[in-house]
């Protein structure tokens, strides 16, 4: 997928001017706040099975490469092939490589971020392939042109008229009616859908997680299109990344039990399926080929350095879903496949920090998402380490740095300090009289401060600093 | 000096409860100590005002260290000036370190640190230790005053256990008063209930609770002049519906969000008055609210 990072401050401001996107967010927020509370106090024991999560993978990330190799084994066991990729275009060659010896034409997806990562739609369309993605969401935003805004709910920044109108242009050549209601909408996408998963010669799908002691995939889904992009084609191919892999069941069930509720707030999602290997003799059905991309792109090189912690990621989305920075801007704005907290930590790794010194920056550090990660992410803690480096490669901005320089050669000396700020004090009260539409209690424009002020009064100080104060009152006894 | 590790002499191991406006008393057997309230030290406290209550709301601060020696403790108001947080989540970790070096070398020897901010107190007792190597020196000086460092309203429940009060008319009676949990004092040193607590014990004022109360105000330091429109819309979406619900009152323990949230009520001439919580505690009139005319 492009890489539009640079673009985040024109684009967000953008997005808030999006009074589509604006109510298509709040309704959207509202529904995985809530759903995720509820769901997260019926199990008692929510704050262990985190603690176990972030254990758990920790412990897995210390030795990923004795996991991998053995869910490798594990998957060529049961008859189904590995490819390894070190990044996108590698990852691409790979699943062209099968669709060709396939002979495919068409081929079906289930919802694989990785596979936007490495742009791999388009590199098959670019081959000749047709290409239907099955996800609800993801269906939509294909017909629209668009990527994911939410890493599981891609489409959550469209209304449902966007969608109706979306899909009375696409399927009115099918003699297909106008819907408009949620059902409808589903009844025609499932409609149309069930067509191309008939016909379809390749599915691929991603892996929520890779069980090492069976070779096993675990998808998880809520439409079932999953099991049947899985099953239906004669081959499967799983695009997915290093880090989804854990040592056992045991932990796979500890990992499902936090991903459903953090994500939607289900206790479980509606399909959780383990694949492994292709169809067997006697087996009624499934594919006679069964790949498994195991794409890097970046991620070794996190490993064992200051960002390590962002690959415990399970991409539940609930960091997003609870950050009133993505809420406000939805997650086009962050320029690449990850946006919100995890995608502000992830992308300037994945995609490079240069171009991206805008997404660890535009963040309050309020720390919610932190509260909600079910595998206990550090993730305002990841985003200042961003800005630390951000400094120490000279890629901060240079406003920052001369504002930073003064206040710092001020601040360091509180002699200097309380003397200027005795005099700002004085400074502040005059033009609280001076500048044009000012009140006695607050001021309406301050010269370089007009980030501030163009939107919000700025309170008047008092007469003196409380510094002066406590002087004055301890001189009088 | 720190009175609460001595223990009663007819009830070994016990501490003493913090009492030291009425008298010594051990926990157990309740034996008041009159001798030694008289002649032991007062607890000495340092304030650290904040920079945002040094420049802009000194009232804010005069109630802090007033609400502080209420309780018989000693205020000292050292030299000071910022705890360093805009150059921390700037990622400004040298300079960080410097200011947190002039921190520590003036508020050492004190029992303990009391500032009237989450975030600031947060920016000490959580955030100074890990600018430095877990060996060092300087690490051990911030570990140790990190411990001692607190936010106001925690401070004045758990430590100076602060008395109700005596007056017991409530004087906010009528008013509908909301309060906005900043996320730093929330979710680093856990400052919920305290406020509330002090607020209904020496005010009589219950909360009406908000919907949002713990989704952050768009304030976030450098942040809201950096994505001025970002930060806009965050606090927009923390005051929707507030002038229509009543709310008449909108209280905080955080100078940067009340500023920042004042300062957009003043703009969109809305009625609500914004406060810290300390200004309420210590005055029956706390005067203008933040950004009101006749404030001074």
């Amino acid at each position: 997928m492009r890489i539009r990072t640079h673009d985040f401050r024109s684009a967000s401001r953008a997005a808030l001017l999006d009074s589509d996107l604006r109510s298509a967010m709040e309704r959207a927020e509202g529904g995985f706040v809530d759903t995720r509370k509820s769901a997260v106090e019926s199990l008692e024991n929510f704050e262990e099975f985190r603690e176990y999560a972030r254990q758990v993978k920790n412990h897995v990330l210390q030795h990923l490469d004795s996991y991998l190799c053995r869910f490798e084994s594990g998957v060529v066991e049961s008859g189904g092939v590995v490819h390894w990729a070190r990044n996108g275009s590698e990852a691409n060659r790979i699943v062209l490589d099968i669709c060709k010896r396939a002979k495919a034409r068409k081929i079906i997806k289930g919802k694989s971020m990785v596979s936007e990562e490495t742009g791999t739609n388009e590199a098959l369309e670019a081959a000749g392939h047709e290409v239907v993605e099955t996800d609800l969401g993801e269906y939509i935003i294909q017909l629209a042109g668009e990527t994911p805004s939410h890493i599981i709910a891609p489409a959550v920044h469209k209304s449902r008229q966007a969608v109706t109108d979306l899909f009375y242009r696409f399927h009115k050549d099918q003699g297909l009616p106008k819907v408009s209601g949620h059902q409808e909408i589903v009844n025609q996408a499932r409609q149309v859908l069930r067509d191309h998963f008939c016909t379809a010669d390749v599915g691929i799908t991603g892996g929520n997680f890779l069980v090492a002691d069976t070779g096993s995939v675990a998808i998880v889904t809520n439409e079932g299109n999953g099991d049947l992009t899985a099953t239906l084609p004669a081959v499967h191919v799983v695009m997915t990344s290093i880090e989804k892999v854990v040592p056992d069941m045991e932990a796979l069930g500890g990992l499902l039990r936090l991903l459903g509720r953090s994500a939607t707030g289900q206790a479980m999602s509606v399909y959780t399926t383990l694949f492994n290997g292709p169809g067997r003799h006697d087996d009624p059905d499934g594919p006679q080929e069964f790949h498994v991309v195991l794409v890097d792109n970046g991620r070794s090189g996190v490993l064992g350095g200051e960002f390590q912690d962002i690959l415990r990621c399970i991409k539940c989305g609930a960091c997003m879903n609870h950050c009133p920075v993505y809420t406000s801007i939805g997650g086009h704005a962050y320029g690449w496949v990850y946006p919100g907290p995890m995608g502000s930590v992830l992308t300037p790794l994945l995609a490079g920090r240069r171009n991206a010194s805008d997404l660890p920056h535009a963040c309050s550090l309020n720390g919610r998402c932190a509260t909600v990660c079910p595998v206990k992410i550090p993730l305002p803690e990841l985003l200042r380490a961003h800005r630390r480096g951000l400094i120490v490669t000279g890629d901060a901005g240079t406003m920052q740095k001369l504002v930073m320089g003064v206040w710092f050669q001020v601040a360091r000396r509180c002699s200097m300090y309380r003397l200027l700020t005795r005099i700002a004090v004085r400074l502040l009260g005059m033009m609280a009289t001076c500048f044009p539409g000012s009140s006695r209690g607050s001021i309406r424009v301050l010269p370089l401060m007009s980030g501030w002020t163009d939107t919000r009064d700025f309170p008047r100080p008092g007469q003196s600093t409380f510094q002066s104060l406590w002087k004055q009152r301890r001189e009088r006894h | 000096m720190h009175r609460d590790s001595a223990g009663c002499i007819t009830c070994p191991g016990t501490d003493f409860q913090h009492a030291f406006t009425r008298a010594m008393s051990c926990r157990d057997c309740g034996m008041r100590l009159m001798a030694v309230q008289d002649e032991a030290p007062k607890i000495r406290v340092a304030l650290f005002a904040t920079c945002l209550a040094d420049l802009i709301r000194p009232q804010v601060a005069l109630a802090a260290a007033r609400l502080v020696e209420e309780c018989g403790m000693e205020v000292h108001v050292p030299p000071q000036s910022c705890c360093g947080q805009p150059a921390y989540n700037s990622g400004e970790q040298d300079k960080t370190r410097t200011l947190a070096e002039v921190f520590v070398r003036q508020f050492e020897g004190y029992d303990y640190v009391v500032a009237p901010s989450g975030s600031c107190a947060a920016m000490v007792s959580v955030h100074y230790p890990r600018l430095f190597e877990r060996d060092g020196e300087s690490y051990r000086r911030c570990l140790e005053i990190g411990k001692r460092t607190w936010e106001l309203s925690r401070f004045l429940v758990e430590v100076a256990r602060l008395s109700p009060g005596t007056s017991a008319d409530n004087r906010f009676e009528g008013l509908t008063i909301a309060y906005h949990d900043s996320c730093s004092g929330l979710r680093e040193l856990g400052v919920r209930d305290q406020p509330r607590k002090l607020l209904s014990e020496r005010c009589g004022i219950e909360i009406r609770e908000l919907g949002n109360a713990e989704v952050c105000c768009g304030f976030g330091g450098t942040f809201c002049v950096k994505y001025p429109e970002i930060s806009t819309r965050m606090v927009d979406n923390k005051l929707d519906g507030l002038d229509e619900s009543g709310t008449d009152l909108l209280l905080g323990g955080d100078l940067g969000c009340l500023l920042n949230i004042a300062g957009r009520l003043r703009r969109k001439d809305s009625r609500i008055r914004v406060y810290h919580y300390a200004e309420l505690l210590l005055n029956s009139d706390p005067g203008a609210g933040i950004g009101d005319s006749g404030g001074d």
